[in-house]
């Protein structure tokens, strides 16, 4: 593979030609301009045709690579794409010109050639499917290369533009190119529209699949079939190099923003029309940029916002939950801090010094001082002259805490027969994440026990609805002095 | 509900089945027939091609020899009839459905191909989904679920199929005790609607209180029967222990050979 590579960016390399790259590097923002809106006027037909192109083969594309992704064959995509280039190669031998029907037919037989190949390799040796994968790729590739190589020594003027199959150029795309484009797409919206069950299940579940009695290698080479049409009518745009980008890229994609496979086709094909788009434009705007490359960045770039962005497995989501988390539970031990300052004082101040708190967490007045900061933030307490307050709220998240890690010391130390001073730290972690309905389980096995095994009073119900310490008051936790 | 089965065939006939991968036998000439209504638990050692036995009567494996009739006629015929449990680890949990999505795939057999599964089926995969104490789940993608719970939905996607033969491939490995209960139940109660239940199964502590028919196998056929009668230590030491037979040594020399 990353032979490949390096063969396909020296390639790039030595076709486009370092001076006119200057040229354009000197009147870009001139041409830029003009050239989008050009594009964007949709007045010239070349435009319209790289357009609705190169959107039709991502949206097809996109749709073929959802199903390859979910079942694990995006190498799949990348094996076929290799595969068609002999095809390609042979369709245009045929007549000596660029006929597009000669050259599709040729590239979908070489690419099912080389599927029937990696299903051969897998039944009859004990590779598995990615040695298949891989020898199917570069033996075909290299076949296409050293036809592509004949045909270009060959005599005859019309064979130019058969390098656009290797890295695609949406500029060239012709009607007859995007009426095959539009065609591919209806069938293969069609075939999932109507036998959409029958994908899912077989892309799923394949052994129930043929335990109903269905022909499950029907669908596998009808998928495969299709897959070859998608890749076979985008090689003009992409190329063959890039296209498996185009089927995989979207979908992975896709992948990470549902969890449902309807709405991941959609995503994807979406996805995938959006990236067509914008490796058109950027082809147009930038002159004899090829297009595949933009077209693949663009798909990058929609990856990676979706791996940053996706509402549940998106990094930047994650990252966020996580330091939400570990910010409520640096409050929640500050909350807790007051609470034991106050009922050490037996609940005799409604304020406790900040000083005091910081001792009990055992940190430095500054670093107190900005935990009880974040309390005033969130609404949770106030703090005047170096002195504390619960708010109503505040009080009642204290409470809360203490009550949750009592409760559990308490259920460690009765249910799992574990002494009194080994549960403590256990508590510290469990009390930031007991739900609203443990604690009532909890409650009802400890048969709402008042006091923790340390003998220190659990806090109860009454005393998170008073809304504040009980100074003064004869119940709850005030008892702490009596006892 | 209860089918009189006394008329027609048994729900499974298998005759002089043999399996080869790669030439090797790894079931070899099993006669069986299966009896409607039973509740038939197949044991035997690892690679004794318990799995490889339910996946050849299903179709899922090309047979050497032999042939499989259900009620009397090939699969294909009567492939509505029967359903089917695979073993968990068979499919991607990771893949983008949710627990009714799985459970509506049960009715998927009983719909013409092209055909979407309606508001009835969707009626039957809830019913069924209640049954195995799924329901709240349903919404659920399924990589959130407990190895028990992931079970409990393969059987609530079976009970979807309304079929009246059942092929279970392990459906108590690696489950909690309460999901093993809760299975076991339902393979009663389906029993007792005169449904045909076959376990793959691993557990012999357990064989005696689950299972009134057993099948002994390793490669070969051991013993097959009432629990009662084939349950003993003579026929168990001659599935479990007997792994140096002759048949065993054809076996390896049959494996070798270029």
């Amino acid at each position: 593979m990353r032979r490949l590579g390096w063969c396909a960016a020296l390639l790039v390399l030595t076709t486009a030609a370092p001076v006119e790259a200057a040229r354009i590097g000197e009147i870009a923002d001139w041409n830029f301009g003009s050239q989008a809106a050009r594009f964007f006027s949709l007045q010239d037909p070349s435009v319209r045709y790289a357009l609705a192109g190169s959107m039709l083969l991502g949206l097809c594309c996109g749709l073929m690579g959802a199903f390859l992704v979910v079942r694990k064959l995006a190498l799949m995509g990348d094996a076929l794409s290799h595969a068609v280039l002999p095809g390609v190669a042979l369709g245009f031998l045929w007549g000596m010109t660029k006929n597009p029907v000669a050259i599709f037919a040729g590239a979908v037989g070489a690419g099912l050639l080389g599927a029937v190949v990696v299903q051969w390799i897998r039944a009859t040796t004990k590779h598995r499917e990615d040695a298949a994968l891989g020898f199917v790729l570069s033996s075909f590739f290299g076949v296409g290369i050293v036809l592509f190589t004949m045909i270009q020594n060959l005599p005859g003027g019309a064979k130019s533009g058969l390098d656009g199959f290797m890295f695609g150029q949406a500029a060239a795309l012709g009607p007859e190119d995007v009426w095959l484009l539009a065609g591919v797409t209806v069938l293969a919206l069609g075939a999932v529209g109507l036998f959409y069950k029958e994908y899912v299940l077989t892309s799923f579940d394949e052994g129930f699949a043929r335990s109903l009695g269905w022909p499950v290698k029907l669908y596998h080479y009808s998928l495969m079939l299709l897959l070859a049409f998608a890749i076979v009518s985008a090689l003009q745009a992409v190329g063959v190099v890039l296209v498996s980008a185009m089927l995989v890229i979207p979908a992975a994609a896709a992948f990470l923003l549902t969890d449902r496979m309807g709405a991941m086709l959609a995503w994807s094909a979406g996805f995938g029309m959006l990236a067509g788009a914008a490796g058109a434009f950027f082809s147009f705007t930038g002159r004899s940029l090829p297009t595949g490359p933009f077209m693949v960045l663009a798909a990058a770039g929609l990856f990676v916002l979706a791996l940053l962005f996706a509402p549940r497995h998106g990094m930047v989501g994650r990252l966020w939950r996580r330091r939400s988390r570990a910010a409520r539970i640096r409050r929640e031990n500050t909350l807790k801090a007051i609470y034991h300052v106050m009922e050490d004082g037996g609940f005799r101040e409604e304020v406790v010094a900040v000083g005091d708190v910081a001792a009990r967490r055992r940190e430095t007045e500054a670093g107190a001082r900005r935990g009880v900061a974040e309390l005033q933030r969130a609404g949770l307490a106030t703090e005047e002259g170096g002195r504390v307050a619960f708010t109503p709220e505040g009080w009642q998240r204290a409470c809360e805490i203490v009550r949750n890690h009592r409760l559990w010391e308490l259920y460690l130390t009765n249910a799992a027969q574990l002494a009194p001073d080994h549960v403590h730290d256990d508590a510290e972690v469990i009390e930031h994440m007991l739900g609203d309905e443990t604690v009532r389980r909890l409650e009802r096995r400890l048969n709402y026990a008042r006091r923790d095994p340390h003998g220190k009073l659990i806090p109860g119900l009454a005393d998170l609805a008073a809304g504040a310490p009980p100074s003064g008051r004869a119940a709850g936790c005030a008892e702490k002095g009596a006892a | 509900m209860m089918k009189d089965f006394s008329t027609t065939a048994p729900p499974l006939e298998v005759h002089d089945l043999t399996v080869a991968y790669d030439r090797r036998p790894v079931l070899y000439g099993i006669d069986l027939t299966v009896p409607a209504g039973s509740l038939t638990g197949i044991i035997g050692p690892n690679g004794a091609g318990k799995s490889t036995l339910l996946k050849a009567v299903l179709g899922l494996l090309p047979l050497s020899a032999g042939w499989v009739k259900i009620f009397g006629a090939p699969l294909a015929q009567n492939a509505r009839r029967t359903g089917y449990v695979p073993q968990r680890e068979s499919v991607d949990w990771d893949f983008p459905v949710n627990v009714m999505d799985v459970v509506l795939m049960g009715r998927y057999g009983h719909l013409a191909p092209g055909r979407r599964p309606g508001r009835a089926d969707r009626e039957i995969a809830r019913a069924c989904l209640d049954q195995v104490q799924m329901l709240p789940l349903a919404r659920r993608q399924i990589g959130n679920l407990s190895g028990g719970q992931r079970q409990r939905v393969f059987l609530a996607r079976a009970l979807a199929q309304e079929s009246d033969l059942y092929f279970m491939d392990e459906p108590f490995a690696g489950v909690d005790a309460a999901t093993e209960a809760a299975i076991i139940d339902l393979l009663r109660e389906m029993k007792a609607r005169g449904k045909t239940v076959v376990v793959v199964h691993h557990d012999l502590s357990t064989v005696r209180d689950y299972f009134d028919r057993l099948v002994l196998l390793n490669v070969r056929l051991v013993a097959a029967g009432p629990t009662a009668e084939v349950f003993t230590p003579e026929l168990l030491q001659k599935t479990y222990g007997g792994r140096l037979t002759i048949l065993s040594d054809v076996v390896q020399s049959l494996g070798e050979e270029p």
